[in-house]
């Protein structure tokens, strides 16, 4: 066990797993960089320089920098995975998604359903989403919950360097498509992380706090919101529970009902934009099976319906807060 | 004409074995059997033939929503293709994907699509696949005229160049995309598309099965021989319209009769291997009868088979859950 930070808890894992079996590879646009230049050939590594070390240790035919080209990258992967291969795709930024959700959600998440049970089609797919890094409308987004909507996909998405090695393990080794989400202002994020490989299962959320007040339930980078806000207003003797939901898809439907119980007050805090977001999900989910154990309405903390704004000023107001969440709390207890 | 007898047999049985299993799927979509939609390879099957005789069960082959017969060309069982667009349980995806999804991974048959362009990415996936584990296999993506307008298939002959992939892209131009001609909606043509990303490409005769064998033959040794992906531009004609119901009013009925008469590849093939004498007319015939009678027993087993029952709807969405 030592302190690592979240990009090299990744850099880790892939590493790792590179190393235990052939026939993981990763591709995407520059995850070594320098390729067909006379400088650098492990230039970036990622724009976040994730997957930097990757290419001296295995070599470009096993880190594939490709061209700017989505649709041929992610299906260029799905087809591999199709046949043999265990590959990580990269998709930059999940913005990207527009030019290449054809080969996810028509492709990939679909195969084994089509073909009645015939395929096995072990893709993941890492995408960093997530606002606060100032990159405006095309760069900022969420949108897991779209492909949460998706059947036949599966959808990850950690809130530390623990989970996060444990988690991306687990979905290189699973034999279904996986969405990897990691949001970009998290990779410089510390915490205990065994050097070691070890996995941690899909579907299995994680109570971060224990509480008998207020639920709140989040996932990704909002979860650490949510554990500092819980941690705060225990000086004015309030408990919350926080449920970190580590997946989307598959979603642990009894550690939610669990919280529910325990607490009958839900704040659901959601970076996503509000329609049709995992908040809505959640809370569709607690009003049809345990709405006779609420207290209170169920409160969501999402962003405005906008698209993510560039100003800083802007963007502060837009993202959740910890004093979003703290009146929250005050009112669903009053 | 350096096939053998043998290989020359198969290749009019696979011919004909599309043909009536189209024509079979023609008369019972119009009688109300079928559900769905079909869009149907009738006109084509020189083109799905000669490209898969050049292929063993480990090379892989991408198809389209027009993909009954490259289903049939690799191999594929024509009872359990027929089943499937009944949508019965035992049909070769259990009933679950139909006409437009049909797949068999052990034949390397890696999928019918239902959206245009979605193969060629896939296909270099599995070139990929082949590049890395050097299992000296082959990767074949069918496209339409349609698609080859697809931004997939541009960032898939782009990716498949640069990376030196064993793809070959054979886009199958039956002159129209749904109701749109391709003289219409092809910029410039499809052979110098495929040369300005430094493909091997070349313009075949998709009538002539001989034609398309030999083009094949070579792309599949220029992949191969680490020689780089080839696009063919098969050029031929659909028999029916872009799907079962359409009225083909776009299309004058002069030209339906010369594809007819003039265009297709059955009675090319026939001509040819019976006035060379390498084949007999009564041969021919017997094997006929022959594909005749198994897709007559494909429709009619088809008919009695069993639906799949509420349990199947839930299962087969993911490998653990």
């Amino acid at each position: 066990m030592s302190k690592k930070t979240f990009r090299e808890s990744i850099n880790e894992a892939i590493k790792q797993e590179m190393r235990r079996d052939e026939n993981v590879i990763v591709l995407g646009e520059d995850v070594a960089g320098g390729a067909g230049t006379k400088g650098d050939q492990d230039a970036w590594g990622g724009p976040m320089a994730v997957t930097k070390g990757l290419a001296p240790e295995f070599g470009r035919e096993r880190v594939i920098d490709t061209p700017i080209t989505e649709s041929a990258i992610i299906g260029t992967a799905a087809g591999a995975a199709l046949t043999g291969l265990r590959p990580i795709a990269d998709l930059m930024f999940v913005d990207f998604m527009g030019v290449c959700f054809d080969q996810i959600f028509n492709q990939a998440g679909k195969f084994r359903y089509m073909f009645g049970g015939k395929a096995v089609t072990p893709l993941t797919i890492r995408t960093m989403y997530g606002g606060g890094l100032r990159a405006a409308s095309q760069h900022s987004q969420c949108l897991y919950p779209i492909f949460t909507h998706i059947p036949g996909l599966k959808v990850v998405i950690p809130s530390n360097p623990y989970d996060a090695k444990g988690l991306f393990v687990q979905a290189v080794r699973d034999d279904d498509p996986v969405v990897f989400f990691e949001h970009k202002m998290m990779y410089d994020d510390e915490g205990e992380v065994p050097d070691e490989l070890y996995t941690i299962p899909f579907g299995e959320a994680n109570f971060t706090r224990e509480g008998k007040d207020v639920a709140l339930i989040s996932m990704g980078r909002t979860v650490n919101l949510c554990n500092q806000v819980a941690d705060e207003v225990k000086k004015d003797n309030i408990s919350c529970s926080v449920l970190d939901l580590r997946t989307l898809s598959p979603l642990d439907e009894d550690s939610i009902l669990e919280a529910v119980d325990e607490t009958g007050r839900v704040i659901i805090v959601d970076e996503s934009s509000p329609r049709c977001n995992v908040a809505t999900d959640i809370s569709a989910l607690i009003s049809d099976k345990a709405f006779s154990s609420l207290k209170a309405p169920i409160k969501m903390i999402t962003p405005p319906h906008t698209p993510v704004p560039f100003s800083p000023a802007l963007e502060d107001l837009y993202l959740p807060s910890a004093d979003n969440i703290k009146k929250t709390i005050s009112n669903i207890l009053n | 004409m350096q096939l053998n007898r043998e290989e020359l047999i198969k290749a009019y049985q696979g011919m004909c074995r599309i043909r009536e299993f189209e024509d079979a799927v023609h008369e019972e979509f119009a009688s109300g059997a079928l559900p769905g939609f079909v869009h149907l390879y009738a006109g084509e099957e020189a083109s799905a033939m000669g490209i898969c005789l050049n292929l063993n069960d480990q090379d892989t082959i991408a198809s389209t929503h027009r993909g009954h017969g490259h289903c049939i060309a690799k191999g594929c069982d024509s009872k359990g293709m027929m089943k499937e667009l009944f949508g019965k349980k035992d049909g070769i995806c259990g009933g679950k994907g139909g006409s437009m999804h049909i797949a068999d991974l052990t034949k390397g048959m890696l999928g019918a699509n239902g959206i245009v362009g979605g193969g060629p990415p896939l296909t270099c996936g599995a070139a990929l696949t082949f590049k890395t584990k050097k299992t000296g296999n082959v990767a074949v993506c069918f496209l339409g005229d349609g698609a080859s307008n697809q931004g997939t298939t541009a960032e898939s002959i782009n990716m498949a160049s640069i990376l030196k992939l064993p793809a070959i892209f054979v886009v199958e131009d039956n002159g129209y995309a749904e109701a749109t001609s391709s003289d219409y909606s092809v910029g410039g043509n499809i052979v110098d598309r495929g040369k300005a990303y430094g493909l091997h490409a070349e313009k075949v005769d998709g009538t002539d099965f001989f034609a398309v064998h030999q083009a094949a033959k070579e792309a599949v040794e220029r992949a191969k021989n680490n020689e780089g992906p080839t696009l063919l531009h098969v050029k031929l004609s659909r028999v029916y319209g872009h799907y079962e119901g359409d009225a083909i009013t776009y299309r004058l009925d002069e030209e339906t009769k010369d594809i007819k008469d003039n265009k297709d590849p059955i009675k090319i093939f026939k001509r040819k291997v019976t006035e060379s004498g390498l084949l007999e007319e009564s041969q021919l015939e017997e094997i006929e009868k022959s594909i005749k009678k198994e897709i007559e027993e494909a429709v009619s087993e088809s008919k009695e088979a069993k639906y799949p029952v509420e349990s199947d709807l839930l299962t087969d969405v993911y490998v653990k859950y």
